[in-house]
């Protein structure tokens, strides 16, 4: 309780100074970072502009189907694996990014910051990127090309990528961070990381679990990707999560559980009650591989790419 | 040092509402100031230095400062990977306070020495880093990197009485300080250990040699061309530091020598072994690694009289 009063008790204070500290973007051109200018204080009412706000054609389920699409084919061409891990995540970027995300702009202050934790997922964000135009068909289709940005991981240069992630076990500090902020400033930016259930093994996450549960960051969203798969094995197999919403709950997040593939259920999950006193934690149990029979649950599909049989059949599944 | 540091920051923390001061549950009586002052930019946020990173990388690029404090040791080491993926890579202004350089937590023993912090760090591209000598420089020290862009790096130690005799508290980012010159031989010190060199040099001098002093306080990036200058001017370089002798202010001397062709020997003064096992007070230490006043004058003399020793590597 009295870390939720001293939070709220700066943001008066911050915004009587007529500072938005938040709104300070940090200038690589000079010596010294820039200082806070009280214009950047106006925060424009912003509401849930989304792809399928622009071009109602692109329903949340096209959306699933345009970034399937753009796995199966950017992995080809690449000859790069990770295809299970980003069809598992598939819809629940289309959720973000097809309507609860409220980003205006990639470089705008304000907009609710999304981490991808499981970098290695990052061909599935490349796509949700190029569905909001941010990054242009060229650097997709430049996916692991010499000189291009969209490596195996995300790399903050690209427009969209909030933090560079890679290493598992970082992104939830990032947005623990991000989400701190937010509320130091009054803003009400939300913070989205999505983390993989094997993630969780490492102790990293738990320390930034205790932190945000001991902060009431109500504004931070952990999505785990519960698909029950590690690189080598199965993850009751290596180390059992289960009950994962349990381990969350009991250390004080408000724990949803949802079908990772229900747009419906996510859209109306991720966009839950920022006032609560805790962050919250979307368990969504997905399928690994989701789309591709033969993908579906297979170890294999972590770090394999596919031959040119297999790839038709995959567009076949995915397309139809 | 550290309570120096954290006064200073108070001041500048009445001034700019984006500093905000992260422990992980260390500095008692000395982060105390900071936090009454300001209840709302405080976080003690418990012994977990992997997240106060993270934190830190996220709060920096909301646009805050964050101040991160903790031991050289733990906030270096355990937090290494998020230093280098979080306020490294994406070039943030997260400011990492390391108290502890060297032997100063003697007793507390190995986990708790830092002897290798500069080394790992100085590796990292855009990361500076500030070893101040004394309490004085390095309140002078914060004054004047605080605002630069990019992560800063603050090896602290725990002295807030001692200073290093001609300091003054002087500080320059881009100009190493020089207490004495000399053209036998020049001593380069990093750290709070300069109180030593300089206390070696006075007793070379008494003894008629003529050694040079140089305080380098700012490491990374390395003021190249003052170093350049000043060791292109004597046959013998000697390096003082409570760090190993590898990856320090010895390996840099040493890179500096080697890739501007200069004609002049380096000595490095430093922790050479593991320092487990027998252990007492930070003099102790300090002497059993050659580091005490009088084992810098040894080093000193065989350096000036003597052949080349057998160096690091030949053990």
């Amino acid at each position: 309780m009295r870390s939720a009063c001293r939070l709220r008790s700066l943001s008066v204070g911050a915004q009587e100074a007529g500072h938005d500290v938040a709104a300070t973007k940090y200038h690589g051109g000079g010596h010294e970072i820039i200082p806070s200018h009280p214009m950047n204080k106006n925060v424009v009412a912003r509401g849930r502009s989304s792809v399928t706000d622009r071009d109602p054609a692109t329903s949340l389920p096209a959306l699933a189907k345009q970034i399937r699409l753009a796995i199966l084919h950017g992995s080809k061409r690449a000859n790069v694996g990770h295809i299970g891990s980003a069809l598992s995540v598939t819809d629940i970027l289309a959720a973000l990014y097809g309507q609860v995300l409220r980003v205006p702009a990639p470089d705008d202050p304000q907009r609710d910051r999304f981490i991808l934790s499981k970098g290695h997922a990052a061909l599935a964000l490349y796509a949700a990127l190029r569905a909001r135009d941010w990054i242009d068909d060229e650097t997709l289709a430049g996916y692991c090309r010499d000189h291009t940005f969209a490596g195996v991981h995300p790399d903050h240069h690209l427009p969209g990528i909030d933090f560079s992630t890679g290493s598992l076990g970082q992104g939830l500090s990032f947005g623990a961070g991000a989400a701190l902020a937010a509320k130091l400033s009054g803003a009400d930016r939300r913070v989205y990381v999505l983390l993989s259930d094997a993630e969780c093994n490492e102790g990293s996450v738990w320390e930034s679990v205790m932190f945000a549960a001991q902060h009431r960051l109500s504004n931070l969203v952990a999505i785990v990707d519960v698909n029950g798969q590690q690189a080598l094995d199965h993850t009751h197999r290596v180390l059992d999560l289960s009950p994962l919403e349990s381990r969350w709950s009991a250390f004080g997040w408000q724990t949803h559980v949802v079908d990772g593939h229900d747009l419906e259920q996510l859209t109306a999950t991720l966009t839950c009650d920022a006032a609560s006193a805790a962050p919250h934690v979307v368990v969504a149990r997905t399928v690994f591989g989701k789309g591709v029979s033969f993908m579906e649950g297979q170890i294999k599909w972590h770090y394999m790419s596919m031959n040119d049989d297999e790839y038709q059949l995959a567009l076949e599944q995915v397309d139809r | 040092m550290r309570r120096a540091f954290i006064r200073t920051l108070v001041d500048l923390a009445e001034d700019d509402e984006r500093i905000l001061l992260l422990t992980g549950d260390l500095g008692y009586t000395v982060v105390e100031p900071f936090a009454e002052r300001f209840p709302a930019r405080f976080f003690n946020v418990g012994v977990a230095e992997q997240n106060m990173l993270g934190l830190a990388t996220g709060l920096a690029e909301s646009g805050f400062i964050p101040f991160v404090y903790s031991m050289t040791t733990f906030i270096v080491l355990r937090a290494y990977e998020f230093i280098r993926n979080g306020p490294v890579a994406h070039g943030l202004p997260v400011r990492i306070v390391g108290v502890g350089g060297g032997f100063e937590y003697a007793s507390a023993g190995f986990t708790h020495f830092g002897v290798d912090d500069v080394g790992v760090m100085r590796v990292q591209p855009g990361l500076t880093i500030v070893a101040p000598a004394d309490h004085e420089q390095a309140a002078s020290a914060l004054r004047a990197t605080w605002r630069q862009e990019g992560p800063i790096y603050y090896r602290l130690g725990k002295d807030d009485v001692s200073t290093v005799p001609g300091l003054n508290g002087r500080f320059d980012p881009q100009r190493p300080q020089t207490l004495a010159d000399g053209h036998e031989l020049l001593i380069l010190a990093m750290g709070a250990i300069a109180r030593q060199a300089e206390e070696a040099v006075k007793q070379l001098a008494a003894a008629g040699h003529s050694v040079g002093l140089i305080v380098v306080d700012t490491v990374s990036p390395p003021p190249l061309e003052r170093l350049r200058h000043a060791l292109a001017s004597v046959p013998v370089a000697m390096t003082v530091e409570a760090h190993y002798l590898v990856g320090g202010l010895g390996s840099l001397v040493s890179e500096v020598v080697a890739e501007r062709g200069l004609p002049c020997r380096v000595v490095r003064c430093g922790v050479a072994t593991m320092p487990v096992g027998r252990t007492g007070s930070e003099a102790y230490m300090a002497a059993q690694h050659g580091l005490s006043t009088e084992g810098l004058v040894a080093s000193a003399l065989r350096a000036l009289n003597g052949p080349a020793e057998a160096g690091h590597y030949d053990s």
